[in-house]
């Protein structure tokens, strides 16, 4: 019964672990829960079946565990997404290895047993090798070479699994020395299948490698019966896969031409037009959800209305936008450049018509030193009024044009309609900076799913006196 | 080892897994996807779990030998991934509150 508590708290901790972890505000405290529900389960492992073997616990404990926090405390932040690959392989490894010798161990396994043991062995290996991999192409120590880029790799690839499926059959048939080559060639086939992914797609392929090692792991726990380990490997698995989505959107690529379609930029002479979308290669988008849930965090929030905003006949959507956020405690401001609109003052009066407090809208000089303590900027509709290349570069025809300095902020999104180039028909930086996220679609839409989702988020339910009436 | 739980009960385990899985993780503001993934990994090192199995059932002190290394391996992804994930979210903390 105690064994059952355990099991039952430590599953509860890894769900609100999860859950957490995709909130800002929450985040880190659910990192904690979920690392207290791993040692809950460890400690209620060791009740049950006993302390035998200490020495070799012990031994895999401090050299492990000890590896891994001085890695965790020395790496740099920079280097995350290898770190993260690194770890990664290393649980695949595990799985591996706890599949192998659970085949050795006296009085043999049913057929679920060893059905466990193979599709453990399988995505371990493939999590391995192809973290490995992962973490070569990061780090440039291997490139992407051409011959892997050949549409022959895929018949290779389905070679290989055939015939690690071939090996399986064996397996289960009693030639247990089948594991050897299976191991091998699940190894090369999660070379074989990572190989050929360019670098800037490495993040989803980590990803879905982490969903991997949750698949592997539920099966070392079918191999040891453990519903704690099927339970907690499951939901990794699961909620691997929904980011691996998450993140393939935002980076507006599809989960099957990351997998299968070969490195960017690597496969041919794909020289791009002069202005258009191929010119922009490190571009982050998000929907209209996933910025409203940076809002909902956020402190001090600062919008940049542009011209596309008056076009879209949208400031009446900001103006609601921005009435909900400081019902909810954001402080609320507009970033006016002087040229904002399409002549100077245009965007005050556009904003005067909606009902904007002519006090939160500030000038360009004024708020420009703000912007590094602002959290959140959102450019509606603005393009070159933020381009950072105006201080930067002095070939540019902007070269000169005082700006507004969003890029000073932690977090900005641009909301466009595409990534075509503004007004002056000259690329904007801002939009590949780390910090960046663009949302695309019309303003007047965009503003109206952040109010929706701000809503759904429980944004503006206090009730305020004056929100009604008005 | 495998006949303490039944094989439907287990399905069954894995199936309501698998949905908790997809329905906590639905929203995520593009800030936390490194750290979401480093913690979700950190959590499939769950296989230390068998390890320790692997090495309190083993007859001969090579299976233990194997279950140690895979016990090392599972924890060097559970240590450093809680807190390389720890360090990530702490950041944005400092950088919140600032």
């Amino acid at each position: 019964m105690g064994e059952l508590t355990i099991e039952l708290g430590a599953v509860l901790l890894l769900a609100l672990g999860l859950k957490g972890l995709a909130k800002i505000r929450t985040a880190r405290t659910a990192n904690g829960l979920a690392a207290l529900a791993l040692a809950l389960a460890v400690v209620g492992l060791l009740a049950q079946q006993g302390l035998a073997g200490w020495p070799w616990m012990l031994g895999g404990l401090a050299v492990g565990g000890g590896l891994g926090a001085l890695l965790a405390f020395r790496v740099a932040m920079t280097s995350m997404p290898e770190t993260v690959a690194l770890f990664n392989g290393c649980g695949g490894v595990s799985s591996l290895l706890v599949a192998l010798g659970a085949m050795q161990l006296p009085g043999g396994l049913n057929l679920l047993g060893q059905v466990s043991v193979l599709v453990s062995v399988l995505v371990g290996a493939i999590t391995c090798s192809g973290s490995l991999v992962a973490v070569g192409k990061l780090k440039e120590w291997i490139g992407t070479p051409r011959w892997t880029l050949r549409p022959q790799r895929h018949a290779i690839n389905i070679l290989m699994a055939v015939a690690c499926l071939i090996c399986c059959g064996f397996v289960l048939k009693g030639f247990t020395l089948a594991l050897v080559p299976l191991t091998v060639l699940s190894l090369l086939l999660g070379v074989g299948l990572t190989l050929p992914v360019g670098g800037a797609d490495m993040p989803v392929v980590i990803s879905l490698l982490n969903s991997y090692s949750g698949v592997a792991a539920a099966a070392a726990g079918f191999v040891v019966g453990s519903e704690l380990l099927i339970m907690a490997g499951a939901m990794v698995g699961a909620a691997g896969l929904i980011l691996t989505q998450v993140m393939c959107t935002a980076m507006n690529r599809s989960l099957t031409s990351v997998l299968f379609g070969g490195a960017l930029g690597v496969a041919g002479p794909t020289e791009a037009g002069s202005e258009g979308k191929e010119t922009y290669t490190n571009v982050t988008s998000c929907s209209p959800e996933e910025c409203a849930l940076t809002l909902e965090a956020a402190e001090r929030v600062v919008f940049v209305p542009g011209y596309g905003l008056a076009v879209a006949q949208a400031q009446h959507s900001l103006k609601e936008l921005a009435r909900l956020l400081e019902q909810h405690g954001v402080a609320v401001s507009y970033a006016i450049h002087p040229v904002a609109g399409r002549m100077p003052g245009h965007m005050n009066v556009l904003l005067a018509e909606a009902d904007v407090p002519y006090d939160q809208l500030i000038e360009m000089d004024v708020i420009n030193p703000d912007f590094p303590r602002t959290d959140v900027v959102i450019v509606l509709g603005a393009n070159d009024v933020v381009n950072p290349r105006a201080k930067s570069d002095p070939t540019s025809p902007l070269y000169g044009m005082p700006v507004l300095e969003v890029d000073q902020a932690r977090s900005v999104f641009v909301v466009k309609r595409s990534l075509g180039s503004g007004y002056a028909g000259i690329r904007n930086d801002l939009f590949e900076l780390p910090q960046t996220s663009m949302v695309f679609g019309d303003a007047k839409q965009v503003l109206q799913g952040l109010i929706q989702n701000l809503r759904e988020l429980g944004v503006g339910k206090v009730p305020v006196a004056s929100g009604k009436g008005s | 080892m495998s006949g303490e739980i039944g094989l439907s009960q287990a399905l069954w385990v894995l199936v309501l897994g698998s949905l908790l899985g997809l329905e906590l993780i639905g929203k995520v503001p593009p800030t936390l996807h490194t750290p979401l993934m480093s913690g979700a990994n950190a959590i499939s090192g769950i296989t230390l779990l068998a390890a320790l199995t692997l090495i309190s059932q083993a007859a001969s002190p090579a299976l233990r030998a194997v279950g140690a290394v895979a016990l090392g391996f599972a924890l060097f992804n559970v240590v450093g991934g809680f807190l390389v994930t720890d360090r990530m979210l702490a950041m944005f903390r400092r950088k919140e509150s600032s």
